[in-house]
Formats: C-alpha cells, structure tokens, sequence
C-alpha cells in the first residue's frame, strides 16, 4: 500500500486521525495529568468495553448487516449467569449456561436474517425488544443484578492487573487481535468483506451466505455476552436498563467514526481502535475539565456531524454510493 | 320512699332481663357503617399506576404493595409501563385521561415533562397522587423523599469526614443521574446548601452518569487519577453507585474516600453497605412509602373533594444506613412484599 499523508487526510479515516491526534495534543498541553500513565490506562479502560462491542458490530456491519439485538442479549445473558449463581448453580455452569443463551439468541437472529430474508436492521430491532422482554419475563425480575459477594471470579476479573495492565483492556486487546486475524488471514474474514461488497455476486461465487451470516450473528452474541461478563467484573454489577440506553448509539457512533461504512465491505479493526480513541479522549478529557453533562453531548454531536460533514466535502456522492445507498 | 325502691327494683330487674337480651343479640355484632362504608366506597373503583419503568427496586416494591391493598378492597389497579421513555410514558397520561380512572399514581421522569397533563387530569376530574419524584405541578398529594433533604443529609455526612483537618483533603466528587430528573435538581440544591457553609470543601467533579453504572464507574476512575487524595463522594442513587463504589475499591482507597449515596433500602443495595462498597446509604424506605401510598389512595378514593381541590406533600422520613443497622427491618427484599 502506497501511503502518503495527502491521501490518508482525504479519507473519513485521516480525518479523524487528525482530529484525534489533534484533541490528544490539546489535552496533553492544556490538562497537567492527562498524559500520566495512570489516566492513560483509565482512558483505555474506559473504552474496552465499548471497544469489544464495537468489534462485534464492526464485522457484522462489514457483511453489510447490523446488529442492534447485542445490548439486549448481554444484559439478558449476563443477567441470568447472575440469578443463577445467587441460586446456587456453580459458576463454571452458570457461565456455560449464559453462553449457549447468548449463542442461541444470535443464532436464531441470524437464521432469521439469512434465511427469512428480513433485514438486519428490523430483525435485530425487533429481536432487541424480543429477548429483553423475554429474559425481564423468564430469566429475571428486577433490573439490577449484583454479583455475588463472594464471586472470586468478577472480583479477579475486576480486580487484577497483568504487568500492571487492568485484565479488561488484556481481554479487550485479545479480542482486537483475534478478529483482526480473523478478518484479514482467514477465508471466512475476506468472505465478510465480499458478502459486503456484493451479497449476490458473494452468493454466485459459492460463499455459503446463509450458514456465514448465522455464524456471525452467534459470534457477535458471544462477544457481547463477554462484554456483559467485564461490565459485571468492573461495576460488580449490570444493570438490564443498559438496554434503554444510549449504549447502541455509541457503539454505533465509534464503528461510523472509525470509518467503517454503513454501506459494508470495508473497514479494519484499527477503525474501532481509531473511533474508540477519538470518543475516550473526548470523554476523558471532558471529564476532568468537568464539562457538564449537556455540553458534553453538545461536543460528542458537533464531532461526529464534522466528521461526516468533512467526510461528505472530501468524498462526495457517486455513481456506485448513490446507487447502493447509504444505511 | 317506697316508689323509689320500687323504681330500684323495676330498672334491676329490667337489666337483668334486658342486659342478657342486647348479648343475644350482640352474638352476631353491630354493623360497623363505616366499615360498610368504607368498603362500599372503594370496591369498584380503578386506579392506574404509571411508573418511570417497572422491573426496578423501587417501582416494583410500591406496586407489590399497591396491588395487594388493591385485591384487599376490591377496586381495579392496572400499571401502564412506559419502559424507561418519557415519550410513551406522555402517550400514556394522554390515553389515562381519556379513560379517567379515579385516581392515577404517577412517577415524574423530570419536573416538566408531565405537568401540564397532570393539570389536565385533574381538570377531568382525575385526581392524581405523584411517589417520590415530583412535578413542577402540585396535585392532590405527593408521597416520598424530600430530596432537599437527601442532599443535606449527604453533604453533612461528607462535610463530617473532610472539613478542614479531617480527611486526606477537602476534595468532594458529586456524580448526578439525569439533570432533569426532580433527584437531581432538589438534592444538588440541598447538597450545595451545605457546602455553601463549608467553603473549605472544594467539588472536584460533578458529572451526569445516566445511571449507568459503568459510567460511573470510569468517571470515578479518571478523578481518582486526577485527585488521589479524594476524600468523600456522594452519589445520587445506589443502582449506579456500584460503579462509583468499584472505581473506588478498584484504587485501593476504600478506607480513604468516604461514599454516600441513596436508593430504596433494598437488600440488594444494603448488601453493598455490608461489604463495604457504600459508607453510607440513605434509604427512602420503599415498603414505608408503599403503606402512605395505600392510605393516601384510600383516602383519595374516599373523599368528596373534586379533584385538584385539596393538595397535600407527605415527604416521609429517611433511614440513614452503614454497616451498624444492616438488618431486615431496614432492608427489604421484593418476595417479602408480596
């Protein structure tokens, strides 16, 4: 590949390199202990979390799908690991249990996608609403769920460090190098890219769409349900509420900003890296300037809006884009 | 002399014939009517419960509590749940007042949202009884915390552990749910009631979390890296304190930065006080506020008074707890209500 710093500027993804090397110089000169190891740690911290479900979405919305279910099927998954630990159930159970829930969940959203032909966008909607209402009705009764007190498992999780480094971003980092493996060595990965790029022509060319799209939709439960399992080991707790929240929309907000396309068939792993980057150092940053809440979401906004804006002004609409269309 | 001695004997006699007479009959009782009463009046009637959300400590506790007077006296009790969204919660007063029960119990998402249908409702003849967050509209009654007094309690305890010479520093971090939710609006004003008489106490950070735990939790991180020598922290409400409480204990400095936060008194939240994660936790006490509900309700139901005419406030008392009252008295679990 042929880089040159003119071309790089000329992508979404130049620009916001830019823009996040230009806040991480802003915070570095203006803010005393922004640059200390410690606070870069609890940036990076911050973010694992996003930072895995981005992972998920990101392949699934290279394969020009999207999965809107994954806040729903983690707060459900890791919810019931935790009711059934409380009645006893042993951990390693409990933990294999919530797996095969979640696998099930996305297997059955992907048959649904692959096979009923629906949309992945109203599939995983609906199937959102589905599995939270099903798991509030079934598997649990209140919202909140605490990890046990003498879990040592959460704890360790939560708790321990390797090499001074919090075991969440260890997992984190794991997962990025995993799927960027996955999507850039393996027959599968370069399959999601050609599903992306042309579903009919992949089909023609004798990818098995069908099986593959079932497949990434139980991957991407998995990574969710793991994601649950660190949001349970740092906060000792989950909340089902998540599920109301803005969370999808910053998962969302991180794989657009990083430069994955909605449109699919492009996009790396460095691309969640890169949005993952610019949204911690923002928030991070935010935090200790202590910008109020509204501001702050005023600022996350303006970013992305520029973003697009920038974007839209470097790569303006063509033949292929306005054909396929945007999601 | 000797008509009264007859007079005597006539009304002896007379007793010991009538008494036993009024006990044959008093072997089925006397018709209480105002039990006959009080019961006539409220089988029969509807009541309708608009929660922020079912599925949570608090609003499950008070319809556990709502349902069971309900089935008690015979009159219908429905929830409407809007799960969270203020736009389906609006669309639900909206479709309650056009269905006019007697009475709605309403949970406000913020102070203005809900207003102005409150007025309306009451304008039908529905008369309405707010629990725990409060509208900007006075109604026929309001039943819950004080929030002024939440956030005076909470900033007086931070105050006892960091004013000048006490704890590590001076360094307070605030974390808020909503800013528009009446929990955030009332408790930061009787937070900074307080610590308008302490200029020593220094705020480091006030930040919005959403109730998200997680984001509690990072927020709590990246202050503990910016003041190490934090010294208390208050919290508006135990469900996302876990977060706060975890950044803490995940630095280590849990006998250094003193929490406080509040909630419902659920086990759930007492388990954290006993394990140490919150210093201490205010509690609102919800089996408490459900009892003053359902007398409020009754009463409401009962009375003659249009709607909108007579307005009463019951803030209700609060349970400060630590590790010394951890106990079942004080600490409910949902099974136990129902």
């Amino acid at each position: 590949m042929n880089w040159s710093l003119g071309k790089m500027l000329k992508t979404q993804e130049g620009v916001v390199l830019a823009l996040t090397a230009g806040t991480l110089v802003l915070f570095a000169i203006f803010l005393p202990s922004f640059l200390t190891a410690g606070n870069l740690i609890s940036l990076v911290r911050s973010m694992s979390i996003l930072g895995l479900l981005s992972l998920a979405m990101a392949m699934v919305v290279i394969s020009r799908g999207v999965d809107i279910s994954v806040i729903a099927t983690m707060v459900v998954s890791v919810s019931w690991v935790l009711v059934l630990q409380r009645n006893g159930v042993p951990l390693g159970a409990t933990l294999l249990l919530g797996g095969l829930l979640a696998a099930l969940v996305g297997a059955l959203i992907g048959a649904v996608i692959a096979y009923g032909e629906i949309p992945p966008i109203f599939a995983t909607l609906a199937a959102g609403s589905v599995v939270y209402g099903a798991g509030r009705t079934w598997l649990f009764k209140l919202e909140m769920q605490n990890v046990p007190p003498d879990s040592s498992f959460f704890t360790a999780i939560g708790n321990s460090q390797i090499f001074g480094i919090p075991v969440i971003i260890v997992v984190f980092a794991g997962f990025c190098i995993l799927v960027h493996l996955f999507l850039t060595r393996t027959r599968l990965g370069w399959a999601l890219y050609a599903m992306g790029n042309n579903p009919a022509a992949a089909r023609n060319s004798g990818f098995a769409i069908r099986p593959l799209t079932v497949g990434l939709y139980t991957a991407s439960s998995l990574i969710a349900f793991v994601a649950g399992l660190l949001i349970a080991a740092s906060t000792n707790s989950i909340n089902a509420r998540l599920y109301n929240s803005t969370m999808i929309y910053d998962i969302l907000l991180i794989v657009v900003l990083g430069g994955i396309g909605l449109n699919g068939g492009h996009g790396r792993v460095r691309n969640v890296l890169l949005g993952a980057a610019l949204v911690g150092i923002l928030l991070n940053g935010m935090t200790i300037l202590n910008v109020n809440f509204t501001t702050q979401n005023l600022v996350k906004g303006v970013v992305l809006l520029s973003a697009i804006v920038i974007d839209a002004i470097l790569n303006p609409r063509d033949e292929q884009t306005s054909q396929q269309g945007d999601l | 002399m000797k008509s009264t001695l007859k007079y005597v004997l006539a009304m002896g006699l007379a007793l010991q014939v009538c008494v036993p007479m009024a006990m044959a009959q008093g072997t089925k009782g006397l018709e209480n009517p105002r039990s006959t009463k009080f019961h006539s009046d409220l089988s029969g009637k509807t009541v309708a419960f608009l929660p922020l959300s079912m599925g949570f400590d608090l609003t499950e506790g008070w319809a556990a509590q709502m349902r069971k007077q309900a089935d008690r006296l015979g009159y219908s009790f429905e929830i409407r749940d809007p799960a969270w969204s203020t736009d389906a919660g609006t669309r639900a007063l909206q479709s309650l007042i056009g269905e006019a029960p007697d009475l709605i119990v309403v949970h406000n998402p913020d102070i203005q949202s809900y207003a102005r249908l409150l007025k309306q409702a009451q304008a039908k003849g529905v008369k309405i009884l707010q629990i725990n967050l409060e509208s900007n509209t006075t109604t026929d009654s309001y039943v819950g915390a004080d929030w002024t007094e939440i956030g005076e309690q909470a900033a007086n305890a931070v105050v006892a552990q960091c004013s000048e010479g006490k704890g590590p520093s001076n360094k307070v971090a605030i974390d808020t749910g909503v800013p528009t939710a009446a929990s955030d609006v009332f408790q930061l004003d009787g937070i900074y009631r307080v610590l308008d008489k302490h200029p020593e106490i220094e705020v480091v950070s006030q930040q919005a979390t959403e109730y998200n735990a997680e984001k509690a939790r990072s927020i709590m991180d990246t202050v503990l890296q910016q003041h190490p020598d934090l010294c208390g922290s208050i919290g508006i409400w135990d469900n996302q304190d876990t977060g706060t409480a975890s950044a803490i204990k995940q630095a280590g400095k849990q006998d250094q930065v003193f929490l406080v936060t509040s909630g419902g008194g659920n086990a759930v939240g007492c388990e954290n006080v006993s394990n140490g994660m919150f210093d201490l936790y205010i509690s609102y006490n919800v089996p408490l506020q459900g009892d003053i509900l359902n007398a409020e309700i009754a009463r409401l139901l009962q009375s003659d008074a249009k709607a909108g005419d007579n307005k009463a406030v019951y803030f209700n008392p609060l349970t400060l707890i630590d590790k010394s009252n951890v106990n079942p008295r004080n600490c409910w679990t949902l099974d136990a209500l129902k």
